[in-house]
């Protein structure tokens, strides 16, 4: 699924925290938003699942197309959130249990049948590489995990609902180094089969796993393309300043 | 050059430690808080002491079931009461006061004057004297309704008397639950209903019930608001909820006021103390089952 945002411009009350952003997000690939903290990164991921939603005040103008479908007209948000998931910046699994973590997306979207979920849950949970260590504790408590399992619990808990983008808000920012190591490699794994957005502080990550990278400063995409491009060649004076450890 | 370094930083150290020893304060708190620990102990432990020793003798079978005769009174019926007034005020209120709290917490925009007025007539209502529900149970239920002194308008005065309690600690319970938990909900595809029902209100169950607990203790230990509306017999009486009737706390009072019968309200007493503590460990019971049914199931 490719996502095409056009002239987006987003505003918190008076606050203008996106301007004029124009991206063409490919599909199945890893696309990285890097930029100081404040630069509008997190905003904008948040705007193609419409988290932004929930937020008082939040005002949007210009558009964002999922595969030629408009998300802020088109469709309704129980349908756009099922094929845009979302994993957050701190693990965040229910207090329930691990079972229930990665059954409650299904359910929501009217599931029942217990075997069909059973598939589901092993599904999700192997594709997110954590299968193996807590099938022997389906029916424990996901807050008793590690904050790394924790992170790919919530991952699996995201796929299961079958989506075809995946939005990741700094999801190793909270993680040791080997955890993250994990994650990595999952989200290398995921490309496949997904579209996938990362929002990124690190830029060694960015590198490391992304396909294209955009550069954020103040609300403004400065720079968008291939990540050994930019890495290697920025165009604007702004991005070299950053990536090379300037400021920010 | 490092070695004199470190010299002297120790002696400064044992400089410091031994000014210290001159005046310590945190040796006096530990001894105010053991002497604050003894006082509660030793008050609390007395209170349930008396009220066992001066009320075991008149407890029998007959005391506790039997049928009330003016030479051998009996708590059957408040008993009866009581648990009847716990039931039906809790059934009433539980859900108005949880919807109401989610309402305040999940519904409403910040600074809604709606908002504003509940929070602050629940504040205000919850810190009342109880006489005062009392004078309008009496006039509304008891006179204008013409439901006259009866359970039923017992049952509606206790109901508006704890329900600001249960909306403000069902509205602390909710807004304690994590916001991570919502976003993680709505990015799911859940709806608002949904997420309320599944997430946000399991997750704030432990701190509904630690405010149904304290209801429940005020209802056992209310007795101006019901003597108005419910009544102060022991007897038995046909009418279900019409009929009035006496709560164990209402029965106290009655005891008290009867001079050769003054020793039955330590034994109502004693009943009731333990009702309140078997309660209370039924309430932590269904806690901890609900959050293993989250956790767990």
């Amino acid at each position: 699924m490719k996502i095409d945002i056009e002239n987006l411009n987003l505003f918190y009350g008076d606050f203008q925290a996106l301007k004029d952003v124009n991206m063409h997000v490919q599909p199945r690939k890893v696309t990285a938003f890097i930029g100081p903290s404040g630069c509008g990164k997190s905003t904008l991921i948040k705007t193609l699942n419409r988290m932004n939603d929930l937020i008082e005040g939040c005002r949007i103008e210009g558009k964002v197309e999922i595969d030629g479908v408009d998300i802020y007209r088109d469709i309704d948000l129980s349908t756009l959130r099922k094929n845009v998931g979302m994993v957050f910046q701190k693990p965040n699994p229910f207090p329930m249990s691990v079972y229930d973590n990665v059954a409650y997306g299904p359910r929501t979207h009217g599931l029942r049948k217990k075997s069909v979920l059973d598939g589901i849950v092993e599904g999700s949970l192997r594709a997110a590489n954590i299968w193996d260590e807590v099938k022997d504790r389906l029916n424990k408590p996901a807050l008793s995990l590690s904050g790394g399992q924790q992170q790919r619990l919530c991952i699996a808990r995201s796929l299961a609902v079958q989506p075809r983008v995946l939005l990741m808000d700094e999801p190793t920012s909270a993680l040791d180094p080997i955890s993250t190591g994990k994650i990595e490699e999952l989200i290398d794994e995921l490309k496949s089969a997904y579209t996938i957005v990362i929002v990124t502080h690190n830029m060694q990550q960015a590198t490391r796993i992304s396909d294209f990278t955009g550069f954020f400063l103040l609300g403004e995409l400065i720079e968008f393309g291939d990540t050994e491009r930019i890495f290697s060649q920025p165009e604007d004076k702004r991005t070299e300043n950053y990536i090379t450890g300037r400021f920010g | 050059m490092t070695a004199t370094a470190n010299k002297n930083s120790l002696s400064l150290l044992e400089q410091s430690s031994a000014g210290k020893k001159k005046f310590r304060p945190s040796i006096l708190l530990r001894y105010f808080s053991y002497a604050a620990v003894g006082i509660t102990v030793f008050s609390l432990v007395s209170v349930v002491l008396f009220i066992a020793v001066r009320g075991a003798s008149n407890i029998s079978w007959h005391f506790l079931t039997g049928v009330n005769t003016h030479n051998a009174p009996t708590i059957t019926e408040p008993i009866k009461n009581t648990l009847i007034i716990i039931g039906c005020s809790l059934l009433i209120t539980v859900p108005i006061g949880v919807l109401c709290a989610v309402y305040l917490c999940e519904y409403a925009k910040r600074g809604n004057k709606i908002v504003k007025i509940i929070v602050l007539a629940a504040e205000t209502l919850a810190g009342i004297p109880s006489i005062v529900y009392a004078i309008f149970g009496v006039v509304f239920f008891v006179y204008f309704l013409g439901w006259g002194e009866s359970l039923r308008a017992g049952i509606a005065t206790i109901s508006i008397m704890i329900l600001p309690l249960l909306i403000r600690s069902a509205e602390e319970a909710i807004k304690a639950v994590p916001d991570t938990y919502r976003e993680a909900s709505y990015g799911l595809g859940a709806g608002k209903l949904r997420t309320v029902f599944k997430i946000v209100i399991p997750a704030a169950m432990n701190g509904i019930l630690a405010g149904i607990v304290l209801s429940i203790g005020r209802i056992v230990g209310e007795s101006a608001a019901l003597i108005f509306t419910a009544g102060t017999t022991l007897l038995r009486l046909d009418g279900g909820l019409s009929k009035e009737g006496a709560t164990l706390a209402v029965a106290m009072y009655n005891f008290t006021n009867t001079f050769d019968k003054r020793d039955y309200a330590y034994s109502t007493g004693l009943v009731l103390l333990v009702i309140v503590l078997c309660l209370n460990i039924l309430s932590a019971f269904i806690g901890r089952r609900m959050q293993g049914a989250t956790d767990e199931n």
